[in-house]
This record gives C-alpha cells, structure tokens and sequence, in this order.
C-alpha cells in the first residue's frame, strides 16, 4: 500500500540527508520525496511517498520520529488529503502533430511553456494518475525528457497539521 | 550560568562547558587542530587521560559510563583521529550507552576542500549516533554542547559527536552556557500509558506461566530495585540479556540465566512455554530469539521500552508500554499481585536441576569456565569486562553477578578489543571496585597498546588472557559446521604475553596449571597495579550449550556430550 507522509524538520543542513540515509539503510523505499520551507522560515516540510506494509508504515514513521531534527510525522493517507505534483515533459513535435498534441494537453489542463522546431515543452499539474495518463498518450510521440518535483501534499479541510 | 557574560575563546569555553556538565574525565588524543583546546586542557581542573589509540579513547568512555552510569566523553583529532572514533561510537549506539564524542575538525574555512586530516565525519557517524553536530558559529558552542548531554543521556542513551572546527576553537564568544534545552523535535516519553500499565496488569491477572525478559534498558533506567520487586511479588523467573547481565541477582531463586544462543537451557525453555512474557528494556535481538517465528508461541507479550520503534519491530506484541523501565515497573508493581505460579516454579526447578550450565572439569589442563569460577571466589564484587568471543559466553554464564554495571561487555556490536580499555573506563569511574578484564588471545591483541596507558597511569586493571591459540569462538563454528577446517583461525605462539606485560612495565604471571589458577587470581588482586594473568587453558573447549543460528531457542544443544 502506498503511503504519503507529511515530514516538518529543522531546516537545517543536512536534514535531507539524516532522512534519505534512514530510507536507504533500513531498507525502505522512497517512490517520491519533495522538500521546501514552510509558512514558519524555520521548517521544512518533506512529503514523502513510502510503499510497504503497516508494519513497515510503522517503523518508517517511528524511525523518521526518532531523528532529532524531525520535529512531525503524519501519514495523511490516513485521511481525506489533497496532492499534486509538477512535471515538464519535453516531447518531439513537428508541423504534422503538434495540433494532435495540443489537444492532448488541452484535455489535461497542461500547459506548453516552450516550442522549438522539433519539439515541445509540457507543464502538466496533477495527482500520480495523471501524471502517468498523460506520458502514456504523449508517448508515441516520443518523450525526449522528463522531470518531476515529487508530489506535495496537504489535508483537506480548514485544519493544518 | 547567571551573572555577567564572560569573553573567551572558543577552546576555552569547551571546558567551561565540560565544567558545567560536571564532567570529571575524558578520554582523548591530541592532534593539529586540537591543539587550542589541548592548550586550555594543560590547567583544566579536569583528568584527562591520555590514551595510545584513539578507539581506546572511546570505549573507555564507555567503560566509565557503563560503570557509573554517567555519560561517557571522549575527544579525538580530525581526519584519522575521528575516524578511530568509528567503532566505538559504533558500539555505544548498539548498546545504547550515554556518549558524547567530540572531534577536531579541519577550519571552517577549508571544510569540503579535502584538506590535509580532513574527514567528514558527521557525515560517516550520522547512521551510528543519536545526533551529531558540525559546529558553524562559535557563539552555537555552549548551545550544542548543552544539547549533546541532554540527547546522549535522556530517552534511549546513545552517543552524540560534536565536531568542531578549528577556528572555532580560537574564535571569541560571550560565554553564557543555557539552563534549558529547546528541542521541538525530541520529546522522549518518559512516563508510560497509565491504561497500557492497566492493561499490562490484568494481562497479568491470570498468568500462569509468566516470564520476565530483561535487558540492558533494566541498567540504563536504574530499575533492577523495580525489577526484583516485581519479579518477587509476582512470583515469576527472571531471564536476563547479555546487556541486562547484573540486573537481577543471580543468587536469586527466580533467575534464569541468560537466554538466547548460549543461554540456560531452562532460560529458553521457560521462554517458550510461557503464556505471559514481560519484556523490558530489551530488543528482541536474533542472538536472543533465534527462530522469531516460533519464539515464545504461545505467550502473550507485554514489551516496556523507552524506544517507540522498538516496539514491535522483530515480534508482535500485545501489550506495549512506551516509556522509562524504572517508572513502570515502578506503578505497575502497586497494580499486580502474585501469580499462582507454583507448579510452574516447579517445573522450572526440575528443568534447573535435569539440564544445568555444566563443563567436565580437569586437573591436568586450566578449563575456562573454572577460571571464572574462581575470579568469583577471590574476588566477588569485582567489575567484570569482558572481549568478545568464546571467553566472553563463559564470563557471561559462570560469574555470579550480583549488581547491575558489574558486567560489561560488547553486546550488539560484539567487538574484539573492546574489553581493554572498557576496563580502562570502568576502573576510572569505579576506582573502589577491582576490574577484571576476560579477555581472549586474539581479542587482546587489537588494543594491547593500552597496556602503556594503564603503566603511565598506574591503574589497576587484571587481564585476564583465556589463551587457547584460537580465534575461539570462530573455531567453535568452524569445527561445529565447517567440518574443522580451521581456516586462519590458529593464533598459538603469536606472542608471550608475559614479556610483553613485563615490557611495559606491568607485571605478568603465566598460569599453566589449574590448581595455581586461584593463588594467580589473588597474587593479582593483592598486586594492586596494571596485572596481566596468561592462563593457558583448554584449546578447543566449545561454549555450550549452544542454539544454532536459525533454530528455535529450545532446540538448543550441549557441545559438551559431542566432545
Ligand atoms: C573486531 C572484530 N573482528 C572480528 C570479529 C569476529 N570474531 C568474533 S569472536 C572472534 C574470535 C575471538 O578470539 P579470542 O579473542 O581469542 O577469543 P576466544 O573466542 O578464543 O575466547 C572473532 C574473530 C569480531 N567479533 N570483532
Ligand atoms: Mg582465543
């Protein structure tokens, strides 16, 4: 089951590294891990993706609760929680498909930020999903490069964390 | 600290530090960068003990802090210096032992050039310490170090590294050392559940079989007052770990042994056939366990422990109880009462009395387990630390302890020259107790150079060297699964170690024969100064008995029979 934390640490140096040397050396696997400060200058807020079982949902979070710098751990799938993520697709496009192309980006509400001769550039804003639905059509075109922040996230509703 | 601010350098304000956490000593080595703070060292109302090898600096403190309970601190050079530091701190975190560490560094200014002894070691050491500290600002300096005491010593123990560089060291500050810690992200918890210790309790109303499993968090929490009431009110057997060795008198009727690999027979067996286990301060380690899947079948587990992630980590449990071993014990005690455990006791005796820990002893050649017995007899109080190997099962298995910190030893690390200059420690911080260290031929030989420490310094440590030409514990398995090919595992010969005690200057007695096993212990104890005994004993005794790795702990084996 996949699993999407809500980490406040110090923003401090070296943080990042305290929690992706914990991912790595119990064995654990990142799908997605985003970081950026906050409202408060002083935390950063990590949203991390974990797959795995209760039991290792459990020693991911008791493990990352046990670094001094982690200040909170919430496992917002446990909840109604909105996420989104940003990636740039760079596909190859000329005069015979670009039209084709801007229909698939007008379907997703992606944007193009940049056109060259053989090639365009993609903004797309959406949850996993969509992410993954539009790189299937744009595939066949032929995706030159892509990138992708990793998935933010926050709870739904008026409260915070 | 009230009052006016003082200005001072940075080195300066380290040992004002050090003042104010009443540290009485650290174990170090200097080194380039280290030299402004060597230099406030000189005057320093402090005993710093110098050591000849950096990883000696570090498990000596910890020998002290496992001694005394304090927090154990050592300081280290930059670069080789800090990297010495490594398998110590190691240890101190498998152990969870109060450490602070501290290491020079290279100039803030030259930091991430590769500059001449530069190692990054917060870096190397984030995965085996609590925390560590790369120190940026001068003015940080009482701060961290405030900070480095409180983490090390509160929650689980465990070492911090402070890593200063050298300029901080010269720098100025206005020296105010802080009352209080503020640390949003570390909130140990200390009290336990008020409804998990219910919950405990009347998991406990019906217990018909119950067994305590205790370990080296029953030592770190000072509970083994708790620990023997409430084993006494309930009427249940008490197992304890390596670490939790000297937790329970083990004169007591109701003590096991140690359970696990070479453990007590009746220690596993009651661990299997009990229907409540109560573990505390322990983590469930495979040595322990064996088999997780048929360890403890058919009992329901209450774990108290200090550490969240502990808790259910290598074995489901019933019952959790987060929080500080000695509090709990402490109001659970009120909320128990005894146990109808007398057939179970029962059972337990004839178990005790059908399959005890035995060796066949002999008058011709010194048996290891008879050298323990006698250190038992001539000096029964005595701190005993211990290498790592077979020497080490047997002081674990045939020293009576009687107190908590009597037994010291490497337990999840399991590190061979740890022994030594744990002794070192130990000694320092409990000058009124005698100090033995069980050592091995091979585990003797990876820090023997602090034989010069303890000849500088005139401290009374005994050596005892269980000399069997082996790297004995490597060859137990070798002989036991490897057919006895006995792949560089033979040391026989590598040294006199007589010569090499008397070439220090300590003195040395070989000891060859069993009946002058006990008159060496004593000319020893009597001796009163850096003492090495070379007892030659039985090459290719095994520890036994012994659980093979995999297997449940009740299919657990005499080696004894197979000799
Ligand atoms: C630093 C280190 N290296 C290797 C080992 C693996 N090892 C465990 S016990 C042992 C043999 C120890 O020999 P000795 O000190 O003579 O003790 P004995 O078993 O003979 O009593 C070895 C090599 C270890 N525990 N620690
Ligand atoms: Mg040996």
């Amino acid at each position: 089951m996949r699993h999407t934390l809500a980490v406040l640490v110090e923003n401090k140096y070296g943080v990042l590294a305290r929690v992706s040397g914990l991912f790595s050396r119990r064995g654990f696997n990142i799908d997605s891990l985003a970081v950026g400060i906050t409202e408060d200058p002083t935390i950063s807020r990590m949203t991390i993706i974990v797959s795995g079982d209760d039991h290792v949902l459990e020693q991911v979070m008791k493990q990352l609760n046990k670094l001094i710098d982690v200040i909170r751990v919430i496992d917002l799938s446990s909840e109604e929680f909105v996420e989104r993520e940003l990636a740039l697709i760079k596909v190859n496009a000329d005069a015979n498909n670009r039209a084709e192309i801007i229909q698939i980006v007008d379907i997703f509400r992606a944007r193009i930020i940049d056109v060259a001769s053989k090639s365009v550039t993609i903004e797309v804003t959406g949850d996993i999903e969509k992410i993954k639905a539009i790189q299937t059509l744009l595939k066949p075109f032929g995706i030159k490069e892509m990138a992708r922040t990793g998935i933010v996230a926050l709870k739904r509703g008026s409260k915070s964390l | 600290m009230t009052g006016k601010a003082e200005r001072m350098t940075g080195a300066r304000a380290f040992v004002e530090c050090l003042y104010r956490e009443n540290v009485e000593i650290i174990f170090g080595y200097p080194g380039g960068v280290l030299l402004p703070i060597y230099d406030e060292l000189y005057d320093a109302h402090l005993h710093h003990l110098l050591v000849r090898h950096e990883q000696a600096a570090v498990h000596a403190a910890e020998g002290y802090a496992r001694a005394t309970g304090k927090v154990g601190v050592c300081l280290a050079t930059s670069g080789p210096g800090a990297t010495n530091l490594v398998t110590g701190i190691a240890n101190a975190y498998m152990d969870s032992v109060p450490m602070v560490a501290f290491t020079g560094q290279v100039p803030s200014s030259m930091l991430g050039n590769d500059a001449f002894q530069e190692a990054d070691i917060t870096g190397i050491t984030m995965p085996i310490t609590k925390h560590n500290y790369l120190v940026q600002d001068v003015k940080d300096l009482p701060r961290i170090i405030k900070e480095a005491f409180h983490i090390a010593s509160t929650g689980r123990p465990g070492p911090v590294l402070v890593d200063i560089p050298k300029d901080i060291t010269t720098d100025e500050l206005d020296f105010v050392y802080p009352d209080t810690v503020e640390l949003r992200g570390y909130k140990p918890t200390f009290k336990g559940n008020a409804q998990q210790v219910k919950r405990a309790a009347s998991v406990l109303k019906g217990a018909k079989r119950p067994v305590i499993y205790a370990g080296g968090g029953v030592i770190g929490s000072e509970a083994s007052k708790e620990l023997l009431a409430f084993a006494e009110k309930l009427k249940a057997p008490v197992t304890t770990t390596l670490t939790g060795i000297g937790g329970f008198p083990n004169d007591n009727e109701l003590y096991l042994g140690m359970p696990g690999m070479h453990g007590t027979k009746y220690a596993n067996y009651a661990i299997q056939e009990s229907d409540v286990l109560i573990a505390v301060g322990v983590r469930f380690d495979d040595r322990v366990t064996g088999k997780t899947t048929s360890f403890a079948p058919n009992a329901k587990i209450i774990h108290i422990d200090i550490d969240p992630a502990e808790i259910s980590k290598i074995i489901k449990v019933d019952v959790p109880i987060v929080g500080d071993a000695k509090q709990i014990l402490g109001s659970l005690i009120d909320q128990v009462s005894e146990c109808d455990t007398k057939d179970w006791l029962d059972k337990i005796a004839t178990w005790k009395r059908d399959f005890p820990l035995f060796y066949v002893n002999r008058d011709d050649v010194i048996k290891p387990q008879y050298i323990l017995e006698q250190i038992n007899e001539v000096c029964p109080d005595a701190i005993i630390v211990t290498e790592v190997g077979q020497h080490q099962m047997w002081a674990a298995q045939y020293f009576k302890y009687k107190e908590p910190r009597t037994f010291i030893s490497s337990g999840g690390l399991g590190t061979m020259g740890y022994g030594f200059p744990a002794a070192i420690g130990a000694k320092l911080g409990r000058p009124d107790k005698i100090v033995v260290d069980v050592s091995g031929d091979g585990s003797f030989q990876m820090n023997s150079q602090e034989m010069a420490t303890i000849v500088q310094n005139n401290i009374p440590i005994i050596i005892a060297i269980f000399n069997n030409g082996y790297l004995g514990m490597v060859r137990q398995w070798q002989a036991l699964f490897f057919e006895h090919r006995y792949s560089h595992t033979t040391i026989e010969n590598s040294v006199d170690f007589v010569k090499l005690a008397e070439a220090y200057g300590a003195m040395g007695i070989r000891v060859t024969k069993p009946s002058e096993v006990k008159a060496a212990i004593e000319k020893a104890v009597e001796f009163n100064g850096p003492v090495l005994i070379d007892f030659i004993i039985e090459r290719e005794e095994n520890v036994s008995p012994m659980v093979p790795a995999g297997a449940a702990i009740n299919e657990i084996l005499d080696l004894e029979d197979i000799q």
